[in-house]
């Protein structure tokens, strides 16, 4: 059974999904030496309330979709094949002011990556915030948007007065919140967090992540998380995307696909990874390095690092198919592999 | 009794405050930032020594120190017994030689102009080491100890040529190549993937065998720390206020701010969560360290007298210290 059927089953059966990918492909075009398959074929659903983590390596693809998905690609950028459904209309298609005016921001938003450069240096905070929502309302009185930016302030945990810093006057984690008070600005259904801890230290991070717990369940809001880091995911997400290569190798409940992972890239991930519990274990790294995504290894694209391939993984690029109910995975060979350790 | 590699007695230093022309006319005292506020440790042969903390806990400066990439303002260094701070030139560059450093992040600290095999070869021209052919056979020696191999499909490289992982091996082979005693590592790792981190760490263990050597690994991370470290100081605005066995400082943290932070680690298990963290505030400016314990402000246990009086180490159990009046 193929991916994008089983959804659409299960479309049939419900109603409709708040957010939808489908066997998305969006490729950067680099002039004399072809296309780079940044995002390969990827789908993935979200209901309102759930968070989905995305977890990979560097260029695996991840970050690009969170682009794709938000419209803000660079020129050489080519989407070409699939749909991103939001209420089951699709925004890729849709008119780019209307997408402006209606969808981003308001309905799905951002937190970026870097605090501190996501945020003006020379502008205060507050009106920052302001700036987003008055672009989007247009109706809206600068003292009616300030009075938002106070309650998004509180609602993130900073002191409403703190309207008034700038951003160098606050610390690393308050930025941080800032820039998440500007995400929820529009009260948005989708949030993508893409890295939205990292450069923070340890407690600050912690406290980050509780925040967005405490939003997401506050607000009901639907969150995607991007990131290489599986233990900052775990602490957030019911379910997960194992990106490799720009394709979804495994996806599922994250207990399902922590406790029981099927694909051998999601195994070996998880043994990669140092944890602070437990007796300490010697951790076994993946041997080799991710594929040139300009020209991806033929077949399956983990094989050329996979010590279980076989003739069929070189030849044949394997489909995401459901392993078990809910639980999805890209390998010729994950079921004589089930328990079988990485390595 | 061994002698250790490293011996760092009541080390500290201060870094000036620059003041702003209406504070010198109103003759306001000069501020410092006490970055490293008198810190006290042994790093022994073959261990890895990790000093952990958040950023501007004085764990770099420390690092920096101790190799005389900065200057101390009070304080002692031993390396084998000598005395670091009282090197003849000669002397010094000879420690500069013995005692190397591994920076953060790789996509800085390499020449983006030179070849893999220049930025591999320099330690040894500057030290006049070698003839050409000798300082070739060098090279390649030291980039197959990091296992780039084979070393020739790497030399022409540039670090833009490289993955991350790629980039940081150079950089060790770079530290390994005037075959040093003792490496600073300062957060090796943190620029790095998760999945390429347990490769450069297993490549550290492997040197440290296979050549004897003694690090000291500054790191935030304390998953990587419990992995690849012997002993662990945990550092609080310019102190240390847990030292001890790696293994028992993160299973059975005594200092609430070492419990703070270990609560506050994320971990590769969906079940588990973080919980509440013990910690409250943020850190203060290491210009205003507050009196007593430096921790008290942030302590959920702080009482009247950790606002007056500075708690030092005492050894809890065998070569576990720890700084705070509730073990006192």
């Amino acid at each position: 059974m193929l991916f994008p059927d089983t959804v659409a089953i299960a479309l049939g059966a419900c109603n409709v999904m708040l957010f939808e990918v489908r066997d998305l492909k969006m490729y950067y075009e680099i002039i004399g030496k072809g296309l780079v398959r940044a995002v390969d074929g990827v789908s993935f659903s979200l209901e309102r309330g759930e968070t989905l983590g995305i977890v990979g390596e560097s260029g695996c693809g991840k970050s690009s979709l969170a682009l794709t998905i938000l419209r803000l690609l660079p020129a050489n950028a080519k989407v070409l094949g699939g749909e991103v459904l939001l209420d089951g209309v699709n925004i890729l298609k849709m008119d780019l002011e209307k997408f402006r005016r209606e969808v981003r921001w308001r309905r799905i938003s951002l937190i970026f990556q870097s605090a501190m450069n996501a945020l003006n240096p020379v502008i205060r905070v507050g009106d920052q915030i302001a700036e987003a929502i008055m672009i989007h309302d247009k109706g809206i009185r600068k003292n009616e948007a300030m009075k938002r930016v106070k309650e998004l302030l509180a609602l993130v945990g900073i002191d409403p007065s703190r309207a008034k810093s700038y951003p160098f006057e606050l610390s690393g984690g308050m930025r941080q919140r800032v820039v998440i008070a500007m995400a929820l600005a529009l009260n948005p259904d989708i949030v993508i967090a893409d890295e939205p801890t990292t450069a923070l230290d340890v407690v600050v991070q912690a406290q980050i992540l509780k925040l967005i717990k405490d939003l997401q369940r506050k607000l009901r809001l639907s969150v995607i998380v991007i990131s290489h880091d599986i233990s900052m995911v775990s602490e957030l997400s019911n379910k997960i995307a194992v990106m490799y290569a720009g394709q979804i190798v495994e996806y599922g409940d994250i207990k399902d696909v922590f406790y029981n992972p099927l694909h051998p890239y999601t195994k070996a991930l998880l043994y990669a990874v140092p944890s602070i519990r437990g007796k300490r274990r010697r951790l076994n790294p993946i041997p080799g390095a991710p594929p040139d995504l300009l020209r991806p290894p033929s077949g399956c694209r983990f094989h050329p690092r996979c010590p279980f391939k076989t003739d069929i993984c070189i030849k044949e690029m394997p489909e995401l198919i459901e392993a078990d109910e809910g639980h999805f995975v890209r390998c010729h060979r994950f079921e004589e592999l089930r328990g079988v350790a990485f390595g | 009794m061994v002698e250790p590699v490293i011996r760092v007695i009541n080390l500290k230093k201060y870094f000036p405050v620059r003041a702003g022309l209406l504070d010198i006319l109103r003759r306001k005292p000069r501020l410092y930032i006490r970055a490293v506020d008198g810190v006290t440790f042994d790093i022994y042969e073959k261990e890895v020594f990790c000093l952990a903390g958040e950023s501007g806990c004085g764990k770099t400066t420390t690092g920096r120190t101790i190799l005389r990439l900065i200057e101390p303002t009070d304080g002692k260094i031993f390396f084998k017994g000598e005395d670091v701070l009282n090197y003849t030139n000669e002397e010094l560059k000879n420690f500069r030689r013995r005692a190397q450093i591994i920076f953060q992040d790789p996509y800085e600290s390499l020449n983006p102009m030179m070849t893999v095999y220049s930025i591999v070869e320099e330690p040894l021209k500057v030290h006049k080491i070698g003839s050409k052919e000798e300082r070739y056979d060098m090279v390649m020696r030291a980039l197959e100890d990091v296992e780039l191999k084979p070393p020739e499909d790497f030399i022409h490289r540039r670090p833009h040529e490289l993955s991350g992982g790629q980039r940081q091996r150079v950089a060790i082979a770079r530290a390994l190549i005037l075959n040093p005693e003792f490496i600073v590592a300062d957060e090796p790792v943190s620029m790095l993937d998760m999945s390429i981190r347990a490769e450069i760490l297993n490549l550290m263990l492997k040197l440290r065998d296979e050549h004897s050597l003694t690090y000291l690994f500054i790191t935030h991370d304390l998953a990587v720390a419990k992995y690849i470290c012997d002993r662990i100081a945990i550092m609080y605005l310019g102190k240390i206020v847990e030292l001890g066995p790696a293994e028992e400082i993160i299973d059975n943290p005594l200092h609430p701010y070492t419990q703070a932070l270990i609560a506050a680690v994320p971990t590769p298990d969906p079940e588990e969560k973080i919980g509440e963290i013990p910690i409250k505030g943020e850190v203060p400016s290491p210009i205003n360290i507050p009196r007593g314990c430096r921790f008290h402000p942030r302590c959920i246990y702080a009482r009247p007298e950790c606002k007056v009086r500075e708690p030092k180490p005492i050894e809890v159990s065998k070569g576990h210290y720890v700084a705070c009046l509730l073990y006192e």
